[in-house]
């Protein structure tokens, strides 16, 4: 068994007109130890909803969640979340901020060993100097650090962001992804991202769940990246893989996502894994190779 | 340039200060010449006091000033203390009601504020209770407490309940969604996440409360201890009224504007201490 499995989670809500909604239905994935998932889709098709599912803040109306073996029933420290508006304490310091975390992760600890700790982490997101300011003084990419470096700073055996540099101008979400990058590389941590910026997706994940828009949205494809690491932001592009994967996802997000309703495209009982970054050869001699594997028999790549 | 704005209206304070003085010195003028010119009859009718020719003038009034200033806290008998003697049973009795009321509403106002259906169960009560006006309670506290002073006590409690209960209960229940996450993911202790995230973060409106409350509980206080007699700055008003003294019953308007302006600076003081930019 996987480090975190999904399986057959939904969602519904009671509509206005008495009849159920349902967001999401059947979304079944796995994220093994030390994976960084990316999760892309239109907005409103249930991101927020799932990753709250995973962080134990939300209840889904159907599947469960096991990670580690157990299943997941409410919120827990073994998950770190990053939210999407920072949600730091205004009233207290950057350091206290952290410690406030630190401190209910190992409430034994004596003050120097939390505030050396704390430090630790503030260095790891590159705001030494900052740890006595509050947050209002901080500029929105150095609050978002924060709500990283607090994430971090328990140690958790999973980390949860959602979209944590969409509010960001492009030049300090690319230095944020740099660090997270660094960051993710040096502890191994198993990540669990939604986000809206394809490159930032090709950046930084393995694996990419393209979902499809809702209502009765599902996980559609599992886009696994092939780039090599170490990834570097200015030399990514270089990369002949980059631009296959790139229009892969820009085609799904445009084009594919939306077919998944009407009943224009089937809906996968289990979303295909593809590898839109190695070469079609490639791809067709693998495809030869390992049959019981599903490759990219996508509408987009048929011959 | 906010330095010199202040100065400017330091001074137009200043003059707006002399021209009331002024107009103030020039209207009692003509009745002192009156009086001065039945002098003669004022002693022989034995009745030397200036305080009952009239309203007193500026003059006569900083006399006052001057004498209950430098002895504030002579005590000859009953009727006639100090003024800092009778301000401090009036603090007293505001302070002691104020605790009690926010011992009470504090608490109460988080359950209200974390619990929708205990909002939606005392609601009725609150509605029915709040408006009405302290001084009401006053015959059933006297009947039922027996001691006119406790009783002030009780209705400076009933009428600053009100707002620190229901700003501790919208304080609370307006806690951003995203804090309590926070607490969530963190599993952090219903006692500390109380303690350390909801009164936090409702403490500006919680203070706002309480300042209210304060404000009112000045209000209430000099009308209650009119009402109920015996001691504090309220009786001391009615006491000098009853005695003519015009003089005394001025020099305790200003004393209760002074102290209860002096209250609020101390809550807004204590406001910006706990509020927070977001
Ligand atoms: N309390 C609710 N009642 C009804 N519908 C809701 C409720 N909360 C969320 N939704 C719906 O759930 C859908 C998914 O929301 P969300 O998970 O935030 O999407 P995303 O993060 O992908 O943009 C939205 O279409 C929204 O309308
Ligand atoms: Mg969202």
């Amino acid at each position: 068994m996987a480090f975190l499995e999904i399986q057959g989670l939904a969602k519904t809500y009671r509509g206005r007109d008495g009849r159920p909604f349902t967001v999401f239905e059947d979304i079944s994935f796995a994220i093994a130890k030390g994976e960084f998932v990316c999760i892309i889709g239109h907005s409103g098709c249930g991101k927020t909803t799932i990753l709250n599912v995973l962080a134990g803040l939300d209840e889904a109306s159907a599947g469960v969640v096991v990670m580690d073996n157990r299943e997941v029933a409410g919120p827990s420290l073994d998950r770190g979340v990053v939210f999407q508006g920072h949600a730091l304490m205004p009233w207290l310091t950057v350091m206290k901020n952290i410690a406030f975390a630190v401190k209910s992760r190992w409430p034994d600890w004596n003050r120097t060993q939390v505030t050396l700790h704390c430090q630790k982490y503030i260095g790891l997101v590159g705001l030494t100097g900052s740890e006595h300011n509050k947050p209002c003084e901080l500029s929105g990419g150095m609050k978002q650090r924060v709500g990283i470096a607090r994430a971090f700073a328990i140690q958790p055996k999973m980390l949860l962001l959602d979209e944590p540099f969409g509010a960001l101008d492009a030049l300090t979400r690319g230095n944020i992804q740099d660090e997270l990058l660094t960051i993710c590389a040096a502890t191994r941590q198993t990540v669990f991202m939604i986000t809206h910026d394809v490159d930032e997706s090709i950046l930084l994940a393995d694996k990419i769940l393209l979902m499809s828009n809702g209502p009765g949205a599902v996980i559609a494809e599992v886009v696994e990246n092939t780039l090599p690491r170490p990834r570097d932001r200015h030399s990514i592009h270089h990369d002949p893989q980059y631009y296959r994967i790139r229009n892969h996802l820009v085609d799904f997000l445009v084009n594919r996502s939306k077919l998944y309703q009407t009943g224009e495209l089937p809906r996968p009982a289990a979303p295909q894994v593809v590898r839109p970054g190695v070469e079609p050869a490639a791809r067709n001699a693998e495809q030869r190779g390992s049959a019981g594997r599903a490759v990219a028999n996508i509408v987009h790549f048929r011959h | 340039m906010s330095g010199t704005d202040s100065l400017r209206a330091a001074m137009l304070s200043l003059a707006f200060l002399l021209v009331l003085l002024g107009i103030w010195h020039v209207g009692t003028l003509p009745k002192e010449q009156a009086a001065s010119a039945n002098d003669e009859y004022a002693k022989l009718m034995g009745k030397g006091a200036v305080k009952t020719t009239g309203f007193p003038t500026p003059a006569q009034m900083g006399e006052t000033a001057r004498k209950h200033l430098t002895d504030p806290f002579y005590d000859k008998g009953p009727n006639d203390k100090g003024i800092g003697i009778q301000l401090a049973h009036s603090l007293g009795r505001v302070g002691a009601g104020f605790l009690l009321a926010a011992l009470l509403a504090i608490p109460l106002g988080f359950v209200i504020g974390m619990s929708p259906l205990v909002y939606r169960a005392l609601d009725p009560f609150i509605q029915v209770l709040k408006p009405i006006s302290p001084l009401a309670w006053m015959p059933l506290a006297l009947y039922t407490i027996k001691d006119s002073s406790v009783s002030g006590v009780f209705v400076i409690f009933i009428c600053s309940v009100w707002p620190m209960l229901i700003n501790t209960a919208f304080g609370v229940a307006a806690v951003r969604r995203d804090w309590l996450n926070v607490a969530k993911t963190l599993e952090v202790r219903p006692l500390r996440k109380a303690l350390q995230v909801i009164l936090p973060a409702a403490a500006p409106t919680i203070m706002t409360g309480m300042r209210i409350s304060m404000g009112i509980a000045w209000l209430v206080i000099v009308a209650a201890e009119m009402l109920v007699g015996g001691t504090g700055i309220g009786y001391f008003v009615w006491n000098e009224w009853n005695n003519l003294s015009l003089t005394n019953v001025i020099f305790a308007i200003l004393v209760i504007g002074l102290v209860g302006m002096l209250l609020d600076l101390m809550f807004g003081r204590l406001q910006k201490l706990v509020t927070y930019v977001e």
